[in-house]
């Protein structure tokens, strides 16, 4: 499977599901996503990987990236994620440093509301 | 000694069909399987270095992979025809080594040139070897002027 993109409101947030494969061929198309949503004034965005099959670098950057255009505007970009295999990359790369990784959607929304 | 090679026009499509293949020869030459998501995760960073590569420098010439038994190791190396030009930024000291005796390195033995034309990636150059050099036990990557070759390996059981 290559890559399935979603996106809906919570709670005012904003929530991406992803399904498939994020890799130098599938990441441009999440990038271009997360550059729309937040061009829309969606700054508080909550991306769901738990039915993301790959993740490779190319993939990492594209969160970063959209990290860091949200924080532009103070918002802030969690992810949802319990597999053991997508974990392991950020692991190496010490990214769950970066990300506030959560095990559901509803816990990254509540999480985020406990913030503000 | 078991030994296949593919070759792949430099487009990213393609990256998926080469961890594909790689994931199936490991486990045909007895990796386990529980490291064969690591072997997917570092031929597809290897290979999707390969590609930036090629589509900045030579988009006509193939990619190369090289999968091998040997001495109980499953052994894949990638290689690219980008030419070398200056020494890569952060390359990782653990995991990655230098071919030695190979002239025509990069400083340090490690060179490519940055990757990552995203308008500004958000991930450094060198980010993809990092990643292999977390996942795979060996790595070595051998820099010259006409090209780079990472070549990775993990233990394997298949029998000779």
């Amino acid at each position: 499977m290559d890559l399935k993109l979603g996106h809906y409101n919570k709670d005012g947030i904003e929530v991406v599901d992803v399904e498939g494969e994020i890799d130098v061929y599938t990441a441009p198309r999440l990038r271009e996503l997360l550059i729309d949503l937040v061009n829309k004034n969606n700054y508080q965005l909550v991306v769901n990987m738990e039915k993301v099959e790959f993740l490779d670098s190319t993939g990492l950057g594209v969160l970063v990236g959209g990290l860091k255009r949200v924080r532009a505007h103070d918002g802030s970009l969690d992810l949802v994620c319990t597999q053991e295999r997508i974990l392991k990359i950020f692991r190496i790369t010490g990214l769950t440093k970066v990300f506030g990784i959560h095990d559901t959607v509803d816990q990254a929304i509540a999480a985020k509301k406990s913030e503000k | 000694m078991a030994t296949v090679e593919v070759t792949f026009t430099p487009l990213p499509a393609h990256v998926r069909t080469a961890r594909l293949v790689a994931t199936a020869v490991a486990r045909r030459s007895g990796v386990d399987e529980s490291l064969l998501d690591e072997v997917r995760l570092a031929v597809g960073e290897a290979c999707s270095r390969a590609v930036e590569a090629h589509q900045r420098h030579c988009p006509a010439e193939p990619v190369r992979i090289e999968m091998t038994d040997h001495d109980q190791r499953f052994v894949v190396t990638v290689s690219d025809h980008a030419p070398t030009l200056r020494p890569a930024v952060a390359a990782p000291e653990n995991g990655i080594h230098d071919g030695a005796g190979h002239d025509g390195a990069g400083e340090d033995g490690i060179g490519y040139e940055a990757i990552g034309h995203d308008g500004g990636s958000a991930i450094p150059a060198g980010f993809g070897l990092a990643v292999i050099s977390g996942l795979a036990e060996d790595v070595r990557v051998l820099s010259t002027s006409s090209g780079v070759s990472v070549r990775m390996s993990w233990p394997s059981t298949a029998a000779s």
